[in-house]
């Protein structure tokens, strides 16, 4: 158990805001906005894993938490931008398969299904935070819907990555000491997956005049 | 250190193709290189059999007999589809940079799944995975054109999510084994460890990763991006997409079978038996009713991918015996199948069936193969796939599993009625005259008729070695 009390606290507070910028991401209108609360995640999950990596100490937690502060925060937003054409970002509504308050309840009840199966798991061994397993699971679910209700192209890319924050976000209390696995997933896999969506972006954008990739529906069974 | 140089000689390939002005040479230093990756895996091969196992790194990489068949199966695919590739993407006439572009990511993707292969801590596995994803996005994107971005961004966002809870599954399956304390994070280890594990976090770990790989597997109903991809992307990359890459992936989960089969009650071949039912009867109800060649044979891969999940809940040696001769057999068959309808496709303009018909008669060599490719993926005897579903059904039955022989040989015969159906339309009849033709580049052809040799060679007869590895590979899978 922590030595210091103000860690648990902390920590619990870093997973509500956590969750919070996953409902954020799901009713937020503009792409622009998406993007600067997946920042704002990156960070917290980077608070998340140093705090926890500072009481008792792990150098795989602090690793962790360096390579997800180079990489999600600074790294992706900065190849997003300089990739993706500037008028995706420029201050305008996104069409979304949902309207917000649908979304929100949506999003609601799916967080209530993540905290359910996430608290059943945090029971079956002894955590140092638990709490990081039952907003992982919330949020994952919560990135999920991002995916479903968006329609351009960076937000729903923005759903998957926040979806994988919040998978680590439980993997650094289940599996602090993992070797390798988050380090080198966050230190490239993630930088390689932010360019090739870039790169594909930029493709659709080109050929189809927008980043309204839902819109994309012409490959389908059909009747000759 | 041979592991490396494996999964390193497309690496080399890559970087080459990297530097300016080197794409007159970039197909043939790509296909030499994947060439000489098929004699390390050969070399490989037969150092198991002789020692068991090649290590690498203790408890990170290492080659046992199930890792070196997959390993050899993925060379043999990837070696196939690169020189396919010189007449294949030559004849699309690419810029210079889109020409390197595509084999620097063609190369790069071989070896991300040969690491899939060589890898045993499943964390590192997990990062082939994703890695064969993102190295292949822009390969199925490759002719740029409206549909192909579409099949690209399905692609990747399908196959991203499933990657995505499935690294969650891996992570709680290391928590659960760390709990347990005791043998490494590896796949010998965690069957080693799996009756000491908290049963609950090995049933979400196995939820987890079988709905996170079962997206990129193809499984019912994750498989929707299966028939899009396929559909666009080059005839080349379609064959490793579905000869290797799906098994390859499916590899992962089948090591971790016997870790999921020795927690009680949770049913892990139930599940695995839901899922392939489901795979193989829908994509027995698509095949009849799809209108594109290559959406038919994406088709028949999730059909595949159900059977191979069939017999791997078998639990048997016998079941996995089928499961084993499955995998390769499917592979070496799926891929000369899309090298037969790329040529189909670089002759006609089309795969749509309404457009294609008598093309016998304009390409006899490549009209042969593609019948011939389409009878054995079917599953018609005398070729390899008929062996290995026989083998499954006959498992089967000898497991008192009597529903899945019923399920695999009606809804098989469902398959092969809808393909050859389809496949005679294409082949026979008179020619369409309102379709643009062309002829079919000779290193194409010549490519698809030699790769088309083991397919009835392996019906009629498996060399001693072949049958030793599959036999030693059933055996691993149930022991890793």
């Amino acid at each position: 158990m922590p030595a210091h009390a103000y860690v648990p606290e902390i920590n619990a507070l870093l997973c509500g805001l956590f969750v919070l910028s996953a409902f954020g991401m799901v009713i937020v209108r503009q792409v622009a906005a998406c993007l600067s609360l997946f920042i704002v995640q990156s960070a917290l999950l980077a608070a998340s894993a140093f705090l926890l990596g500072s009481d008792p100490f792990s150098w795989h937690l602090f690793a962790v938490g360096c390579v997800t502060v180079i990489s999600k925060p600074i790294l992706i937003p900065w190849v997003l931008r300089r990739l993706v054409p500037r008028e995706v970002y420029a201050v305008r509504e996104i069409s979304q398969a949902l309207d917000a308050p649908a979304a929100l309840l949506l999003a609601l009840g799916l967080a209530l299904v993540g905290v359910s199966l996430g608290a059943r798991l945090a029971h079956a061994e002894p955590l140092q935070a638990p709490q990081n397993v039952v907003v992982g699971f919330a949020s994952l679910l919560v990135g999920a819907l991002v995916l479903a209700v968006r329609r351009e192209a960076v937000p729903q890319v923005l759903g998957i990555l926040a979806m994988e924050n919040a998978a680590f976000l439980a993997g650094i209390a289940i599996a602090p000491d993992f070797p390798l696995i988050a380090e080198l997933a966050i230190a490239f896999d993630v930088p390689l997956l932010a360019f090739i969506v870039a790169v594909l972006t930029r493709a659709v954008y080109r050929r189809v005049g927008s980043t309204a990739v839902a819109e994309l529906t012409m490959l389908r069974e059909h009747t000759p | 250190m041979i592991l490396f140089a494996a999964v390193a000689a497309p690496i080399v390939a890559a970087l080459w193709c990297a530097l300016p002005r080197s794409e007159r040479a970039a197909p043939y230093v790509v296909a030499s290189a994947l060439t000489a990756s098929l004699g390390l895996a050969m070399w490989i091969a037969a150092q198991t059999l002789a020692r068991g196992s090649v290590v690498a790194i203790a408890d990170w990489v290492r080659v046992d007999a199930f890792s070196a068949l997959i390993l050899l199966g993925i060379a043999t695919v990837t070696c196939s589809a690169a020189w396919y590739s010189v007449g294949y993407i030559a004849h699309l006439r690419p810029t210079p940079r889109r020409l390197r572009v595509y084999y620097a990511n063609f190369a790069l993707f071989v070896a991300s799944m040969l690491a899939i292969a060589v890898c045993v801590e499943p964390g590192l596995a997990w990062i082939a995975v994703e890695l064969t994803t993102l190295l292949s996005v822009l390969l199925v994107s490759f002719t740029d054109t409206r549909e192909a971005l579409e099949a690209a961004w399905k692609y990747m966002i399908i196959t991203l999510l499933g990657a995505t809870v499935a690294v969650l599954g891996v992570l709680v399956l290391f928590w659960a084994q760390h709990a347990a304390g005791g043998a490494p994070f590896t796949y010998a280890g965690l069957a080693h460890d799996a009756p000491h594990m908290n049963p609950t976090l090995v049933a979400a770990a196995f939820g987890l990763l079988l709905i996170g790989f079962g997206a990129k597997i193809g499984l019912f109903p994750m498989h929707t991006w299966l028939p899009d991809a396929h559909s666009q992307a080059p005839a080349p990359v379609c064959a490793m997409l579905s000869g290797v890459e799906t098994t390859a992936v499916f590899y992962v989960l089948l090591r971790l079978l016997a870790l999921f089969q020795a927690v009680p009650r949770l049913h892990a071949d139930s599940w695995f038996a839901a899922f392939g039912a489901a795979s193989l009867i829908a994509a027995a109800l698509l095949i009849v009713q799809t209108h594109d060649l290559k959406r038919l044979f994406a088709f028949s891969t999730v059909e595949h991918m159900g059977i191979i999940a069939l017999a791997a809940s078998l639990g048997t040696f016998s079941g996995n015996l089928g499961v084993v001769w499955q995998i390769l057999a499917h592979a070496i068959t799926k891929s000369v199948c899309f090298y037969a309808a790329g040529i189909v496709t670089l002759v006609a303009g089309t795969t749509e069936f309404a457009k294609l018909r008598g093309l016998q008669q304009r390409i006899p060599l490549a009209g042969s193969v593609l019948l011939a490719a389409s009878l054995a993926i079917a599953g018609a005897p005398p070729f390899a796939v008929f062996l290995s579903e026989l083998a499954i059904v006959i498992a089967a039955v000898s497991a008192g599993k009597v529903w899945i022989a019923c399920v695999v040989v009606l809804f098989v015969g469902i398959a092969f009625a809808g393909t050859i159906a389809k496949i005679g339309g294409v082949l026979f009849g008179r020619e369409r005259s309102d379709v643009h033709a062309n002829d079919a580049p000779p290193l194409c052809t010549a490519v698809c008729v030699a790769a088309a040799v083991p397919i009835l060679v392996l019906g009629l007869w498996i060399p001693t070695g072949l049958g030793m590895l599959i036999a030693r590979a059933a055996s691993v899978m149930a022991a890793p």
